[in-house]
């Protein structure tokens, strides 16, 4: 639709959710995805919509709800510290079964962690995040291209569920430049339609709407009634990309800037004579199983790759079960994956020699961490000089 | 072809600058770049440096971590980048500023007095752009006239009479190289 042009990671994302028909957003300034409000507070006005750099991440997420509630494309972005605060908003929001986006661009953690870029807050998007038994829809962009081309995708399928959806990126994502083009044109969000449940003024005598978080005594039906539509989304929504599947003896499986560093060894296997394949999930809720499963019974080994001490593997893991050995290269806290790295751990992986690797079988059998402690010598907690 | 590129100096040399435009020109050119900053709590008066990708193929990672070129701005860069360089690799030296040498054998130096050369032309501060066309002789990676589409594109409000200075700075480095 649009000619390739260079941007900027947060910048092509937060055009790409105007264009999407974004018409309010709320956040508050945190490293590394601050070129987003940023972009927002000059360009949102002059859409015909509202920019607030609300007082704390929690009023933001707030407004979202607020602004959510009325039908508009509401939105609000934070990186990995900002969205824990934002957690609260966020199972109120799947309560009151209210469409938005929340885009997390990660950094380092835990705590306030570092501003690198990094993968760690993967149980944290795919289990829901805060209390209660919910879901957000979990998109994972690898690209700029993709960065400014999800929030349509995130929009639509929310709006399609009646519940939030999460764009999960990471700080590298976020602050690099690339040539990218948005596959849409700009959407006009007085042309989407009315929603039957959203709340605004109306004065023919229509029937009042109320939009609740509290489900009161009918809280059993509710939470079944949203199990069914997770059941449908895990069915139909789950959306994966394959490099060289067919015919390879090693999987990698890895998602945002780690499958792009796994690109690399794909592209570089064939010169050392090993056949190895990437699986690189797009949805981390749904997590692409059946298909991962398929894939799992064709190959020799899976190498998960990811910047978190072993977070996507445990999904990899439930999806493939015992079919294929399952070992992990960890990246956690900001470290930075490597083509060369990965492809000798593929390696390692495919001839079984696992010393540095974290072998998933091993671990199931009672393998042990080296770090176990006697307790009798006493943790490095105890307290001491007491009166 | 796919060259990863590092280029480092003192914040205010123009690093990040360069690399955008290389990055920029190497879209003009039709191939796929990538542009990434070492962004963090950076020192003041300390090194900044920024990653760059262009390729004829897909652009892997943004992080070059093994680069096939750096290019060296400032004196403290050029302990902290040539270990990172690849076997066989290219690095382009500021000769102006930049005293010691490269203690590795299994790469190519060049060595550029970009200072100097920008200083010829009237306008210190176009050092950066030396180094960038040096860089262009050296590699092909891009051409001056994609650099000074590249330049039109970022610098949107820049007077003719400014672009015509980082073209001239662009042929020093382009002509210093043997």
């Amino acid at each position: 639709m649009t000619q390739k042009t260079l941007r900027k990671g947060n910048e092509a994302l937060a055009e790409g959710a105007i264009r999407a028909g974004a018409r309010f957003f709320a956040g508050y300034p945190i490293t590394p995805q601050n070129e987003v409000p940023e972009f927002m507070s000059a360009y949102m006005a002059d859409a015909g919509g509202a920019f607030v750099q609300a007082e704390s991440e929690i009023a933001a997420i707030n407004m979202v709800y607020g602004a959510a509630s009325t039908g508009t494309r509401s939105m609000t972005s934070s990186s990995s510290p900002g969205v824990s605060l934002k957690q609260e908003g966020i199972t109120y929001l799947a309560s009151a079964d209210l469409p938005c986006l929340i885009v997390n661009v990660m950094r380092g953690g835990p705590g306030l962690g570092s501003i690198g870029g990094a993968q760690g807050d993967y149980f944290q998007a795919t289990r829901g995040g805060g209390n209660g038994d919910y879901h957000v829809i979990v998109l994972a962009p690898n690209s700029v291209e993709e960065l400014g081309n999800f929030p349509k995708l995130g929009f639509e399928l929310a709006e399609k569920y009646r519940m939030p959806c999460m764009i999960l990126a990471d700080g590298i994502l976020g602050q690099m430049m690339e040539s990218m083009a948005f596959n849409f044109d700009p959407i006009d969000p007085n042309k989407l339609g009315k929603f039957d449940w959203a709340v605004d003024i109306e004065k023919n005598g229509r029937p009042k709407r109320k939009v609740f978080s509290y489900k009161g005594d009918n809280l059993i039906a509710d939470v079944t009634e949203r199990a069914k539509r997770y059941g449908l989304i895990e069915k139909t929504e789950a959306r994966f990309e394959e490099r060289n599947t067919e015919d390879c003896d090693v999987l990698l499986v890895a998602y945002g800037l780690s499958s792009r560093a796994c690109l690399e060894a794909v592209n570089h296997a064939a010169e050392k004579g090993l056949k190895v394949g990437l699986f690189r999930p797009i949805t981390l809720w749904p997590f692409p199983s059946k298909r991962l499963l398929e894939l799992a019974g064709k190959v020799k080994a899976i190498l998960a790759v990811e910047q978190s001490l072993g977070q996507m593997v445990q999904d990899v893991k439930l999806a493939v079960g015992d079919k294929t050995p399952v070992y992990l290269k960890a990246y956690p806290a900001g470290g930075q994956p490597e083509g060369e790295a990965i492809l000798q751990a593929a390696q390692s992986a495919l001839s079984g020699k696992t010393e540095g690797l974290f072998d998933l079988q091993r671990h199931a059998e009672g393998f042990t961490y080296e770090c176990k402690r006697d307790l009798s010598l006493g943790v490095q907690g105890d307290r001491k000089g007491g009166k | 072809m796919y060259q990863g590129i590092r280029i480092a100096g003192f914040g205010g040399q123009g690093v990040i600058s360069a690399g955008i435009l290389l990055a920029q020109a190497g879209v003009e050119d039709k191939k796929n770049a990538s542009w990434l900053p070492s962004y963090g709590p950076e020192m003041r008066g300390g090194t900044a440096n920024c990653s760059v990708v262009v390729t004829d193929g897909e652009v892997y990672t943004p992080i070059v971590s093994a680069p096939n070129t750096v290019i060296v701005m400032n004196e403290p860069s050029l302990p902290k980048f040539e270990p990172l360089l690849k076997k066989g690799g290219l690095l382009i030296l500021n000769s102006s500023l930049i005293n010691s040498r490269p203690t590795r054998t299994d790469i190519t130096t060049v060595c550029v007095p970009c200072n100097e050369l920008a200083q010829k032309i009237g306008m210190d501060r176009v050092a950066n752009l030396v180094a960038l066309g040096a860089f262009i002789k050296l590699t092909g990676a891009v051409t001056i006239d994609s650099v000074c589409d590249a330049m039109k594109k970022v610098y949107k409000r820049a007077k003719p009479e400014m672009l015509e200075i980082n073209r001239k700075a662009l042929q020093a480095g382009y002509d210093a190289v043997k």
